[in-house]
């Protein structure tokens, strides 16, 4: 479980994030959504520790994550599996070569066995045989499943997925969306997805935090999003004309 | 401000460099990866520049030779003299602050801004070592084999140039280039060559590793980094030549 209390950030004038605490609970997918340039991003990267905040505590499973020096924070990113946006694989390493890095970097497995588990995470995406081709030969979607594969390959206990969805089409965005609902509850792990594509919320999210001015705005589950009267809500969730005649439709049934 | 901002970052950043490695066999891996790309790789460009400098020097040093009481073997004592002392250390290095210097700060520039330094960081692992210690190394330890090749290369381009304008024989031109020789002009050229090896490489990985923002900025990175490693390099000369020479 990851818990952030009283969280602020803010580059230079700029206040981003105002007062934040949530909680975000094991083997949930728990999802940050809010419209674009609302901090979800920056509550993501608070979280794993790429931005420093200003204030606030960050607690991993009662790791005080804030207060920890740098080779303690070292042990807890070794804990941490993260599918970045644009996949973030390694142009000059193969498939393999990506979903092996940690390993080479952080255990003492013999090659045959970084292999074995390399393969078992590739099979595990779907991407059985793709070991030797190189990220620049993959689609969209295979670069997110092997970013996947990589972020899973040291079993990690916290798993972060910025906008997962970002750039694939609706049928593939559905395939990664699976996989991570399916990886979470599989190995029982804390996963936070920051999106703004309804679809995934809709499909996956177990706890859902919605981001707006820099605050915690709302927190619930895929439910609940969907029957709120929270105006800044509907707002975002309805905001296509399609959805606004599905909310309409829903009203009349009722 | 800002130039005394970035001289504290990246003083910053050179003690993070310089720490242990996660693992001394990616390290050496990633060593000899860098030796190759740095080193192995400028060759052609050394070897060209150096053979045509070296003829360049001999025949400007031929044709303003008016006076009489000078002796013919002259032109080989400054050819090697200012090559050993001058184009071949610094004047090479600036070509190589270009090459080798755009060439990291636009890979790890790239890195940056398509999140794959966060990757690591997240993983766990010291970027900054990781990316950066290996190359300046590898700089440091493939820059002074390129200025014996490059000085070697342009005393056969002087050599060359005055075979083939006839402006000088080949036993006068080898009596001049053995003519006074010190072995501290060596010793000279090469520390030069190390500290330069590490200007380029650090100050081109500095630019790259901060580097916000997209392909634009990552050109721009690049441009700076070639710009700062040279003034960089011409005060480390004066400075060098200041404590060493003199």
């Amino acid at each position: 479980m990851i818990e952030v209390k009283n969280i602020h950030k803010t580059f230079g004038e700029n206040e981003v994030l105002k007062d934040i605490s949530a909680s975000f609970h094991k083997g949930k997918v728990n999802m940050i959504i809010g419209q674009s340039g609302q901090g979800k991003s920056v509550l993501a990267k608070c979280i794993v520790g790429l931005h420093e905040v200003n204030s606030g505590q960050i607690m991993y499973d009662d790791r005080d994550f804030c207060n920890m020096n740098r080779s303690e924070k070292k042990e807890i990113h070794k804990e941490i599996g993260m599918l970045f946006q644009g996949a973030a694989l390694f142009d000059s390493l193969t498939v393999e070569e990506n979903v092996m890095f940690p390993l080479t970097m952080f255990t003492k497995k013999s090659k045959a066995e970084m292999l074995e588990r390399v393969n078992f995470c590739l099979d595990r995406v779907n991407l059985t045989g793709r070991n030797k081709l190189f990220p620049s030969e993959c689609s969209g979607g295979m670069q997110k499943r092997v970013a996947i594969a990589r972020a899973i390959a040291m079993n990690p206990k916290y798993l972060f997925c910025d906008e997962p969805n970002s750039g694939l089409d609706p049928k593939t965005s559905i395939v990664i969306d699976n996989l991570i609902r399916e990886i979470t509850y599989e190995y029982n792990i804390t996963t936070i997805v920051i999106t703004h594509d309804m679809n995934s919320v809709i499909e996956i999210g177990d706890n859902i935090l919605f981001i707006h001015q820099g605050k915690n705005w709302w927190q619930g589950d895929r439910n609940s999003i969907i029957t709120t009267d929270n105006p800044e809500i509907n707002d975002f969730v309805y905001a296509s004309e399609f959805m606004k005649e599905i909310k309409e439709t829903m009203k009349q049934k009722k | 401000m800002k130039v005394l901002n970035n001289i504290g970052k990246y003083a910053i950043m050179l003690s993070i460099v310089f720490s242990k490695p996660e693992k001394w066999r990616i390290f050496r891996i990633r060593l000899f990866e860098e030796i190759e790309f740095i080193g192995i790789k400028s060759i052609p460009i050394v070897a060209l520049m150096s053979t045509f400098m070296g003829g360049v020097i001999a025949l400007q040093t031929a044709s303003n030779m008016d006076s009489p009481w000078l002796p013919a073997y002259t032109i080989g004592y400054i050819t090697r003299s200012s090559t050993i002392l001058e184009f071949s250390p610094t004047i090479i290095s600036l070509i190589l602050a270009g090459k080798v210097g755009s060439n990291i700060a636009s890979e790890i520039g790239t890195m940056r801004v398509t999140e794959q330094i966060d990757a690591l960081e997240i993983m766990g692992v010291n970027s900054l070592n990781y990316l950066v210690l290996p190359k300046i190394i590898a700089a440091m330890l493939f820059f002074p084999v390129l200025i014996i090749f490059s000085i070697g290369l342009s005393l056969v381009g002087g050599w060359l140039s005055l075979l083939l304008s006839g402006l000088s024989s080949t036993d006068t031109y080898i009596y001049g280039l053995r003519f006074y020789f010190i072995n501290s002009d060596i010793v000279y050229a090469l520390t030069k060559a190390v500290v330069f090896a590490f200007l380029i490489t650090s100050i081109a990985s500095f630019f790259g590793y901060y580097t916000k923002g997209g392909a634009l900025d990552v050109g721009r990175s690049s441009t700076q980094s070639v710009v700062s490693a040279s003034i960089a390099i011409l005060i480390a000369n004066f400075l060098l030549t200041q404590m060493i020479l003199l």
